[in-house]
C-alpha cells in the first residue's frame, strides 16, 4: 500500500479543498448531513491533515464519507477557505479506486451507475421522464403518474419537443452526440469507472 | 439605515446574445419553465438566445454522485463550450443550478491550473476532434431575469399583491445551494445575502419572509434522493425548512433551482400523506413556483401552458389571490385540446 495522504494530495482539487483546518467545527454546525447522519466534516478534515495513515485508511473504508449530500454549505462558512464537501469527492474517488468501499456502498454505487450512469450514456440526460417510474418514486405523487401516462399530449402543450428532432426540452439526443460523450468517457476514465461500478 | 450587503456583491451579466443550455431536471419535471424563459427573452426583452439541438447533460448529477470522474465531467463541459463557440456565442447560460456550479468550478479550475485546461483540450481533441474556449460571461438564467426585472415589471399585467387585502404577497425565496455557496462571488448578493430572487419579489410588489432556515439545503443530496433507501435525508431537510417557515404563513415559495422546486413541491405531498400535515392553514400546502413561472404568470401567460398543473401542490388559491384569470377546464387538456383523465387525488393533501 502506498502513502494514502500523498495519494489524496495528487488530486488536482486537493490543495484548494484542504488548506489548513483549525478545528472550529463551523462546517459541522452548518452541515445538513451532520444533523441527519453520524457524520462530522470537522473530524474528516482533521484526520487527513494529521497524516495518520491508519486513520486515513479507516476513513476511506468507512460509510461516513458517503453521508455528505454535496450541498457545499461548508464551503461558504469555513473561515480558512477549506471545502470539506470537495474533500469528500476526493475521498470517495480513492475509496472506489482502492476497493475500500463496503458491500452496502458498492451496491449503492452500482445502482447509481445502473440508473444515472446509463441515462447519460444511453440517452444523454442524467434524468428523463421515461426513466423516473412512478412505481419507484411514490414520493412524486399522483400528478407525476398522470404526467407520465399522458406525456405525449401534455409535453407539447408546455412547448417541449418530447422525443422530437431538433432543439427543445426532452428532444431526442442524436446518436452522433451520444457517440462523442462515449468517446469522452473512454479517454478520460469515465468508462473505466462505469465498468468497475457495474461489475461490482 | 439598513446596510444593504447585497449591493456590494454584484456580478457582470451580459446584455444580449446568450447560448442557452437546458437542465435535465427542469426538462423532466417543469419543461414549461424553460419554454417560458425563452419566450420572455425573445418576445418580451427582444434578446438573442440560442437553443442548441446538439447539447446534452453536463453530467453534474453523476459527478456529485461519484459515478463520473472530474476529468470526464470537465471534458463533457468542454464539448458543450465547443458547441457555444461553433454557434458564435460567448455568453453561456445554463438552466440548471447544479450545472451553473459545475461550469463555474471547471472555469475556475482552468484559470488557476492551466495544466488542467491543457489536459482537457487534449482529451476533447482526442475524443472528438473539437477545440474549445471557455465563455466570456457565465450566468444563470435567474441572473438575467433579475437584471431585467424592472423592464419586465413595465410589461406585467399583475403584481404580487393580494387583491382581497391589498397587501403584498408574502414569499419564501429558496436559492439553490450551488448558485452561490460554492463560489459566493458568482452569485448576486453572494451566498449569505443572495438577492437574485429577493430582487424579483420586491420589484414586483411582494414581500420577502426572513425565517431561521432560509439558507438550509432543500435536501436533494444527490445520492441521497437518487437512492430510494436514502430519501429520508432528503425529505427531512425539506421538512426542517417547512417547519421553520410555517409560522410566517407564506403565500408561496419561489426557487431558482430546478431540483429545489421539485423537491419542495413533492415533499410537501409526501409529508401530508405520511403525517396528515400541511404547512398552510387550509390543507392545500404552500405553492412552489419557479422564477420562470412567476415571471410568466405576472406577464399574463396561461398557467396551464407554463405547466402549473404538473405541481403536486396546486396553485389556484395563489392565482386567485393575485387575480390571475385562468380557465379551469383547460387544466387537464392536451396540446390539441383533447380531454385527458383527471389525476388521482392525494388522500390528505387538498387539491
Amino acid at each position: 500500500m502506498g502513502n494514502l495522504f500523498d495519494l489524496l494530495s495528487e488530486d488536482s482539487r486537493f490543495n484548494d479543498a484542504l488548506k489548513a483546518c483549525m478545528n472550529c467545527g463551523i462546517c459541522t454546525a452548518i452541515c445538513p448531513a451532520a444533523e441527519f447522519y453520524d457524520y462530522d466534516p470537522r473530524k474528516i478534515c482533521d484526520t487527513i491533515q494529521r497524516k495518520d495513515e491508519n486513520a486515513i485508511e479507516a476513513l476511506l473504508r468507512s460509510d461516513m464519507i458517503w453521508a455528505c449530500g454535496q450541498c457545499l454549505s461548508c464551503k461558504t462558512r469555513c473561515p480558512r477557505g477549506n471545502v470539506p464537501g470537495e474533500i469528500i469527492l476526493i475521498l470517495r474517488k480513492y475509496a472506489q479506486i482502492q476497493g475500500y468501499c463496503g458491500d452496502f456502498v458498492r451496491q449503492q454505487q452500482h445502482q447509481l451507475a445502473e440508473t444515472v450512469g446509463k441515462n447519460i450514456l444511453e440517452i444523454g440526460y442524467c434524468v428523463h421522464p421515461d426513466r423516473v417510474s412512478p412505481a419507484k418514486h411514490p414520493e412524486q405523487g399522483p400528478i407525476w403518474e398522470w404526467y407520465v401516462q399522458n406525456i405525449e399530449q401534455v409535453a407539447p402543450k408546455l412547448g417541449a419537443n418530447y422525443h422530437g428532432e431538433g432543439p427543445g426540452a426532452l428532444r431526442k439526443i442524436r446518436e452522433e452526440n451520444l457517440e462523442e460523450i462515449r468517446k469522452i468517457y473512454e479517454c478520460t476514465g469515465g468508462q473505466k469507472l462505469m465498468d468497475k461500478l457495474l461489475n461490482e | 439605515m439598513t446596510k444593504r450587503y447585497w449591493n456590494e456583491y454584484q456580478k457582470e451579466i451580459a446584455d444580449d446574445h446568450y447560448f442557452y443550455e437546458r437542465s435535465c431536471i427542469r426538462q423532466t419535471f417543469f419543461p414549461g419553465s424553460e419554454t417560458a424563459f425563452l419566450k420572455i427573452m425573445r418576445d418580451e426583452l427582444h434578446k438573442d438566445i440560442y437553443d442548441e439541438e446538439n447539447q446534452h447533460t453536463c453530467t453534474g448529477i453523476g459527478y456529485h454522485s461519484d459515478i463520473v470522474p472530474l476529468e470526464t465531467t470537465m471534458t463533457v463541459v468542454a464539448r458543450l463550450f465547443s458547441l457555444m463557440n461553433a454557434a458564435g456565442y460567448t455568453n453561456y447560460v445554463p438552466s440548471c443550478v447544479t450545472s451553473f456550479g459545475i461550469f463555474t468550478e471547471m472555469v475556475e479550475i482552468w484559470k488557476h491550473n492551466p495544466a488542467m485546461l491543457e489536459k482537457t483540450r487534449e482529451y476533447l481533441r482526442k475524443a472528438t476532434g473539437r477545440e474549445f474556449e471557455p465563455p466570456a460571461n457565465l450566468v444563470h438564467p435567474s441572473d438575467i431575469i433579475y437584471k431585467f426585472r424592472m423592464e419586465l415589471k413595465e410589461k406585467m399585467k399583475y403584481q404580487l399583491v393580494n387583491r382581497f387585502t391589498g397587501k403584498p404577497l408574502r414569499a419564501v425565496e429558496h436559492v439553490g445551494c450551488h448558485y452561490a455557496k460554492i463560489f459566493p462571488e458568482k452569485g448576486i448578493g453572494k451566498s449569505e445575502f443572495p438577492h437574485v430572487l429577493v430582487g424579483m419579489i420586491e420589484a414586483w410588489g411582494g414581500e420577502v419572509i426572513d425565517y431561521p432556515e432560509r439558507r438550509h439545503c432543500c435536501g436533494f443530496g444527490f445520492r441521497h434522493y437518487l437512492l430510494q433507501e436514502n430519501r429520508g435525508y432528503s425529505v427531512a431537510n425539506s421538512k426542517k425548512k417547512f417547519e421553520s417557515m410555517e409560522p410566517y404563513e407564506p403565500d408561496f415559495i419561489l426557487t431558482n433551482c430546478p431540483g429545489c422546486a421539485m423537491f419542495m413541491d413533492k415533499w410537501q405531498y409526501t409529508i401530508a400523506e405520511m403525517e396528515n400535515k400541511t404547512y398552510d392553514k387550509e390543507g392545500y400546502g404552500i405553492p412552489v413556483l419557479t422564477y420562470e413561472e412567476l415571471t410568466g404568470l405576472l406577464l399574463g401567460y396561461d398557467p396551464w401552458k407554463l405547466g402549473l398543473q404538473l405541481h403536486q401542490v396546486q396553485s389556484e388559491n395563489l392565482l386567485n389571490k393575485i387575480g390571475i384569470k385562468y380557465n379551469p377546464d383547460e387544466k387537464y387538456r392536451g396540446a390539441d385540446g383533447q380531454i385527458l383523465p383527471i389525476p388521482n387525488r392525494p388522500k390528505f393533501l387538498k387539491q
